[in-house]
């Protein structure tokens, strides 16, 4: 591979930004500034460059957390830095949301426009916002502000997450504070090794530098240096998460999003906190999120210590008996996944945690990660274990940064405690977690488009066959879970497979958790034995009385009448009454949401996140919403000949579209015209 | 003498295919059967030089027991396995891929294209007068080729020949996402100032016309393009000791384009800029 790089030069906080990730470049090839007699006789490059394709994304998240932006000589830089030519790293720079390649400012307000929050006032929102900061998109002010897709903060909505680019927090040494949880003035991670560790409590928004750990890949931690102390304080690197959220809220969260207030402890979205009979929620709100002492107290490696009695095959035989299946919406049978990863020759094997929860309306895993972050790291070593692998990827969605913030806490404790690493628990087996950050891809929730996206590539889905046990992450067997799946192996582990086998009906077993938002009285989290109704769960969370629709596994999912809260949530039940239940979404919308309006940004949501790769998925999502866009104001004959031209498209989409997201975006609105009778 | 490239024997492979008993080497994929079968399965993104990317879904076909359509161009056949490439279902999805593809791209010089819309009755101007289109202007930056971006279907076909499948050069990828996702070089830069070294492979493979030589995006905007007129001599590049086979494609005695016959064996229809492109000392009398 022959590069060639334009004359752009990075400057030297961009150049700062991704030697603070890859370590000083050890060679003019690199793009050191000067040139030695020794690079002259010498290249580095080929295989060894190129295997570390893999910091691509951590390496453009460097830039543009400290920049803001990616300008051209910060991309040639990174690309000489690790041998990725620069039309691909352009690429998959333009990919991402969250990335821009156009000098922007500092600071970014993006403004969660999805069904939650839409039903929550987010257009007034809106127009409150354009009135003070000019219109979306406008860099009015320094801040430059966004319609979203959802936060995952649907509990309180209507939300919004500022990010203000600047300098990690650990550019300065200092001693951690570890254990104690005051919210909002977290105390930060430390980091692997010899590298620089954060302040505690210096900055109340919390440093976010996900990814930027390197683990057991043959770079020397000690080489890795901060950026040189600046005489003038330096804008730091800060987000602010504010929901629910108010037009002077925002502009003051923007203004100085290190002092925005805090977020209310995740428990706050557990209306169940403290209810016994929890299994999954029972440690939210009851441990220090921070104290892997605490979570010890409460249960916590209990489960590790019986999988390791059990062994490998042990844990799989009982988790497979227990009868658990996939919560990210596909319902795989977990046990049968991980048998077919294990029992692959192909090494190494590899586990990836997808917690790339964006579906418009799940926030289930992040209340996990948020209030319980230990559970997530024993499980996968626990699910680690089983499949053979030494590497776990923890792929943590970019719009979650309290919960990258407590998760890498938890790895760097449990490394620290000898629960992660070379001997975990002193039983000869090697396992670490790398945190790999997603940076506003949807599409990166889909299976195989998360491992190119881990891997450096533009999130595109595969095709399938090969599947990921087979040929996953880096081409190699690879066991792939949902947060929500994974932390049910601890249960069935502790309680064992016949206690978790009778919750639940007989083909839904255990308990699920269901993301209730809209027009409820108590939006959060809550967690049902599967076969509870959908009536039963509204019970709980306080209903609309006026309840026009229900929609059910999110925009990838399905709408339900009021009428029809007998369905049984469990994968056949919803399967039976032609809906779906998807990853536990139930999101309530009453009379006073414009259907037609919300169906239409259910569409925009699907065209602007399809990757583009298959024609049915790239231009259908246009066609959709341009049809809908015509009868948003239209009913009965009027938009007849629309909602065939709908009918036809969507089935191709249906059928035709490589991944889940072309064949379900158009789902929810085929179940609102048949179910709902919209446009009648 | 010829050499016969000879191959360790395939087993074979038995399934149905619309009804009839196939029997495939193991490995083919459905549209090698198709093919094999005389059946004429429409294409776009798969091409006989690179792997499959199947990402315009214009081959897809049914296979029995299966959630979605599968595309014929990379599902392999697997013993048992029941396909019908005629189905309702299959032609219903053949039918709006091309509608939304010939309402949103110039397909007009695309081979066949007008064929299949005729086939399948396809109406892509049912999305009305608004429909997005791509509405791009052709980038000239450059003597020697062209991209009309307009007529680009974003098969990623010209990405894989330029990147690991063959050149190796990686000028171009494709940037931004959805709908808005073009073909780019790293932040839109002249083709001058990007790694592209001119081999014209990627003009070898794009199924559309939206890369084509200079001479022949020239001549068709001055309605001098005239294919029937036109003579294909193969002969063999001068310039080099590799012996890469040329294709020179002659009209009223000028060289027009250059191709490279697909299954010579030392070019797999790929070339360099010499073979390629430097054809104009032939012509300067």
């Amino acid at each position: 591979m022959d590069l060639h790089f334009g004359d752009s030069e990075p400057t030297d906080e961009e150049r700062a930004a991704v030697d603070a990730l890859l370590g000083p470049p050890a060679s003019a090839w690199e793009g050191a500034d000067d040139r030695t007699d020794t690079d002259l006789r010498w290249a580095r490059g080929g295989r060894e460059a190129r295997e570390r394709r893999d910091l691509l994304l951590p390496g453009l998240h460097a830039v543009n957390d400290r920049i803001g932006w990616i300008s051209e000589g910060a991309l040639d830089y990174l690309c000489r830095r690790l041998t990725v030519p620069p039309a691909e790293a352009y690429g998959v720079a333009t990919f991402y949301a969250m990335f821009a390649v156009k000098p922007r400012p500092a600071k970014v307000l993006h403004v969660c426009t999805d069904v939650a929050c839409a039903a929550h006032g987010s257009t007034a929102l809106r127009a409150a916002l354009e009135d003070r900061l000019g219109a979306a998109g406008s860099a009015g002010g320094g801040v430059l502000w966004q319609p979203s897709p959802c936060l995952g903060l649907c509990e309180r909505a209507p939300a919004a997450l500022v990010v203000q680019a600047g300098v990690p927090s650990g550019a300065t040494a200092a001693t951690v504070n570890a254990g104690s949880a005051r919210d909002g003035a977290e105390p930060a991670p430390p980091l692997a090794g010899a590298r620089p560790a954060w302040p505690a409590g210096a900055d109340p928004a919390g440093p976010v530098h996900g990814g930027a750990r390197p683990v057991s890949r043959g770079r020397s931690d000690g080489t890795v240096t901060g950026p040189e102390p600046r005489e003038t304080p330096a804008r730091r690197y800060a987000t602010a998460v504010v929901a629910p959220a108010t037009a002077e809220a925002l502009v003051l969260a923007a203004a100085e999003p290190g002092a925005a207030p805090a977020e209310p402890a995740a428990a706050m979205a557990v209306p169940q906190a403290g209810q016994p009979g929890l299994t999954l929620l029972a440690r939210i709100g009851a441990v220090d999120p921070y104290s892997l002492d605490d979570y010890r107290a409460h249960g916590g490696y209990t489960a590790l210590r019986r999988a390791f009695e059990l062994g490998p095959a042990g844990v799989i035989r009982e988790v497979t008996d227990a009868g658990l299946v996939g919560r990210g919406g596909a319902a795989f049978p977990t046990g049968r996944k991980w048998q077919a990863t294990a029992s692959q020759p192909a090494r190494p094997h590899y586990l990836v945690c997808n917690a790339d929860e964006s579906e418009p309306g799940t926030f289930k895993d992040r209340v996990v990660m948020e209030g319980d972050p230990y559970s997530l790291v024993e499980a996968m070593t626990i699910a680690g274990y089983a499949v053979g692998a030494r590497r776990g990827f923890l792929y943590l969605r970019g719009e979650y940064p309290r919960a990258l913030r407590l998760l890498q806490h938890a790895i760097d404790q449990a490394r620290a405690r000898g629960l992660l690493g070379d001997d975990v628990l002193g039983q000869g087996y090697a396992f670490d977690i790398e945190i790999r950050r997603g940076a506003g891809a949807y599409i990166c929730g889909e299976e195989t488009a998360l491992f190119n996206s881990i891997e450096g590539y533009r999130g595109e889905p595969r095709s399938k066959p090969p599947f990921p046990v087979e040929k996953g992450l880096f081409g190699r067997p690879t066991a792939e879970n949902n947060v929500e799946t994974l932390i049910n192996v601890l249960p069935i582990l502790t309680g064992g497979a016949q206690a978790y086998a009778a919750i639940g009906t007989g083909q839904s077993t255990g308990p699920k958790l269901f993301c209730v938002s809209g027009t409820v009285e108590r939006p959060g989290i809550y967690e049902l034995p599967f076969g509870a109704t959908l009536g039963e769960l509204l019970e709980l969370a306080g209903p609309s009385p006026t309840m026009r629709a229900i929609l059910l596994g999110g925009a990838a999912g399905g709408f339900v009448r009021p009428d029809e809260l007998d369905i049984p949530l469990t994968f056949e039940g919803t399967r039976a009454a032609g809906t779906t239940l998807g990853s536990g979404v139930v999101l309530v919308l009453d009379d006073t949401v414009e259907l037609p309006r919300i169906l239409l940004r259910i569409a925009e949501f699907f065209r602007d996140e399809s990757c583009g790769q298959c024609v049915p998925c790239r231009v259908g999502t246009v066609r959709q919403e341009e049809a809908l866009h015509r009868i948003v104001d239209r009913t009965g004959a009027a938009a007849a000949d629309d909602i065939a031209l709908l009918r036809e498209v969507g089935q191709a989409m249906k059928d035709a579209s490589i991944c889940g997201l072309g064949q379900t975006a158009w789902s929810a609105v085929e179940s609102a015209i048949d179910r709902l009778g919209a446009y009648k | 003498m010829t050499a016969i490239p000879l191959q360790l024997p395939r087993r074979l492979v038995e399934f149905t295919l619309d009804g009839q008993e196939t029997r495939v080497p193991e490995g083919s994929t459905i549209l090698d059967a198709c093919r094999a079968a005389g059946k004429d399965i429409p294409t776009l993104c798969e091409g006989d030089t690179l792997t499959p990317k199947n990402a315009c879904r214009v081959c897809v076909v049914e296979v029995e027991g299966a959630r979605v359509l599968a595309p014929a161009c990379s599902r392999k056949a697997e013993a048992g396995m029941t396909v019908s490439t005629d189905s309702p279902r299959a032609r219903h999805s053949r039918k709006i891929v091309l509608e939304l593809l010939a309402s949103s791209t110039d397909l007009s010089t695309t081979p066949r294209a007008a064929e299949w819309i005729k086939e399948y009755k396809a109406r892509p101007d049912r999305f009305g007068p608004d429909a997005a289109r791509l509405d791009e202007e052709p980038k000239v930056d450059n003597d020697l080729y062209v991209r009309d971006y307009d007529k680009c279907i974003q098969c990623y076909k010209c990405v894989d020949a330029c990147g690991e499948q063959w050149q190796n050069s990686f000028a171009i990828s494709v940037a931004g996402r959805g709908f808005d996702a073009r073909i780019s070089t790293e932040h839109d830069t002249p083709l001058t100032d990007s790694a592209c070294v001119y081999c014209g492979n990627c003009i070898e493979v794009c199924p559309t016309g939206a890369l084509s030589f200079k001479s022949e995006f020239d001549m068709r905007e001055a309605g001098t393009w005239n294919e029937s007129a036109q003579t294909e001599t193969t002969t063999i590049c001068a310039y080099c000791g590799v012996g890469c086979n040329l294709t020179l494609h002659v009209q009223e005695n000028e060289i027009v384009k250059v191709t490279s016959p697909h299954d010579n064996p030392v070019t797999h229809g790929n070339l360099c800029i010499k073979g390629r492109f430097g054809y104009q000392h032939v012509q300067q009398r």
